[in-house]
């Protein structure tokens, strides 16, 4: 029996480790651009940030894809 | 094309049937979420869907060279007939499986067919044992695990990073990404699991002499396999897709794009690292992890459980069919004809037992009784497992309700009389899977009054 457990660890941490830091990373471009209670437009810096945190996303996007069709 | 005997067409024409089941059972694993969070609407979802699986088709170019994954030995070639009889028993599995409204693993239930098949052809000497654990059972056990604890972490630290802000706010934000890692699922499925009917197809046109030994599938072979599964995709596994997204748990926008993206990321590092994983697991998995994820919410065991039992006996039972329908195929061609002619009458008796109780477009979100509590006891489960899909605890709802909305679903079914509704509602009361009717419609009727009549 050759069970590779080798690959199943790098699936298991790989897959741990794209889903939360992805999660994470949207949730705070969500919370930055969202708007203040009080209606006001976010503030500039968290916006920015929230901008890059959705690049980051976009990114890991186009690397799936790339995945897929290689 | 002259060198394409009769039963290399009909093995081609099997293929692309189970292709096209392929297609509708594996809907639900990519836009189940998407259609209860309300992210797309469900037309729009299966369309998206649809779409995404054909282009999946064409972007690789790597195609299967086994069928099996080595789980039998294909040194000396696959009979067309033992190809037949496994896509049969893949098959009559599958739109068991859709009637159940159980999502399993159409990859799994191919290779439990052809298992079958070689095992009844040639004998279990035939089979690698040592792959079928390593390719069959370790993923089918590895798969939920891996993909659920990531949604489970996903959708806490999702819910505390946004805790005190008001949740429609996140929504649509939530939404979009959702939709997002929904594509590429869809994507990685076309690629995946069109290529398994490409290599089906390929090998049985090598087998009958039309291609020479390695050569890369055709352009029509490409072509139909990814219309076929396109073509199931937005047909839509609307039973299947209704367990997924509100059987298992109820799903709220942060859950169901955490899930989603569990899902896409523990794919593509499967297939990428080469350790495969199926893609039905991997995506029940991930929105039971979300449903634990997240604070109140639950998860119902004894849906997820009548799945599990599902998932192990897809090996045996499409095998199952499969070594009968090998035993029937190499008695010749009259043996072929009748199993063609058993699949195709056990498919048309699965699809009128299906309009018994509609699910499509209009109500696939009417899951059950939100409200339902977690059954305790054991045998409340055993019982639930061979019982028809869940209901809520409606039993008690008025009857007459309902009964209008009887006679649009059963356009295929038993006649119902519009005209005699206290009759139809006895009837309906008496028969134990047309009261789970009865409650579900009751359910539909409430709370969309107009749905009903467009089914």
């Amino acid at each position: 029996m050759d069970i590779d457990w080798a690959a199943l660890g790098q699936v298991f941490g790989v897959s741990l480790v794209a889903t939360v830091g992805l999660v994470g990373l949207f949730t705070l471009g969500i919370l930055g651009t969202a708007s203040k209670a009080d209606g006001t437009s976010a503030a500039a810096l968290p916006r920015v940030g929230a901008y890059a945190c959705f690049a980051v996303c976009a990114l890991a996007v186009a690397y799936g894809i790339y995945l897929i069709a290689a | 094309m002259e060198h394409i005997t009769l039963l290399i067409g009909i093995v081609i024409v099997t293929a692309l049937v189970f292709d096209f089941t392929n297609g509708f059972h594996d809907t639900a694993n990519a836009m189940a979420t998407t259609i209860s969070t309300g992210a797309l609407k469900p037309k729009t979802a299966v369309a998206m869907s649809a779409v995404l699986n054909l282009i999946g088709a064409f972007v690789s170019v790597e195609v299967a060279k086994t069928i099996s994954s080595g789980l039998i030995n294909e040194d000396s070639g696959i009979q067309p007939e033992v190809i037949f009889a496994a896509l049969v028993g893949a098959i009559i599995w599958n739109m068991l499986t859709w009637l159940a409204g159980l999502p399993s693993s159409s990859s799994h239930a191919l290779m439990g067919g052809l298992l079958g098949a070689t095992v009844a052809s040639a004998g279990f000497g035939a089979v690698n044992g040592d792959v079928v654990i390593m390719k069959v059972l370790i993923p089918a056990l590895a798969a939920p695990l891996v993909a659920g604890l990531a949604s489970l972490l996903a959708t806490r630290m999702s819910y505390r990073l946004t805790q005190g802000v008001d949740e429609k706010q996140t929504a649509k934000g939530f939404r979009a990404g959702q939709i997002t890692s929904a594509g590429l699922v869809s994507l990685a499925h076309g690629t995946n699991d069109a290529q398994k009917t490409m290599g089906v197809i390929t090998l049985a046109l090598i087998s009958g002499g039309a291609l020479g030994a390695d050569a890369d599938p055709p352009f029509w072979v490409i072509a139909s396999a990814g219309i076929a599964i396109a073509a199931g995709t937005y047909l839509g596994g609307w039973r299947i897709i209704r367990t997924m997204g509100k059987g298992i748990t109820d799903i709220k926008p942060p859950q169901g794009f955490a899930a989603q993206t569990s899902a896409a990321a523990t794919i593509l590092a499967s297939s990428h690292i080469g350790f495969s994983l199926s893609t039905t697991h991997v995506c029940s998995g991930a929105v039971m992890g979300s449903g634990l994820g997240r604070k109140g919410g639950v998860v119902r065991w004894s849906t997820a459980g009548r799945m599990f039992i599902g998932w192990g006996l897809t090996i045996p039972a499409a095998g199952l069919v499969a070594g009968l329908s090998a035993l029937l195929a190499e008695q010749g061609d009259l043996g072929v004809t009748v199993v063609a002619v058993g699949a195709v009458t056990a498919c048309a008796a699965i699809w009128v037992a299906s309009r018994r109780q509609p699910v499509d477009h209009t109500n696939v979100n009417d899951g059950p009784d939100h409200t339902d509590p977690e059954p305790a006891g054991v045998v409340t489960t055993a019982m639930q497992v061979v019982a028809p899909p869940p209901v809520g605890s409606r039993a008690e709802e008025p009857l007459p309700q309902s009964v209008e909305s009887i006679p649009h679903q059963n356009t295929a079914g038993a006649p119902a009389d519009a005209a005699a509704p206290a009759g139809a509602a006895a009837t309906a009361a008496s028969d134990a899977s047309s009261s789970a009717q009865a409650n579900s419609n009751a359910s539909s009727a409430s709370s969309a009054p107009s749905a009903s009549s467009l089914s």
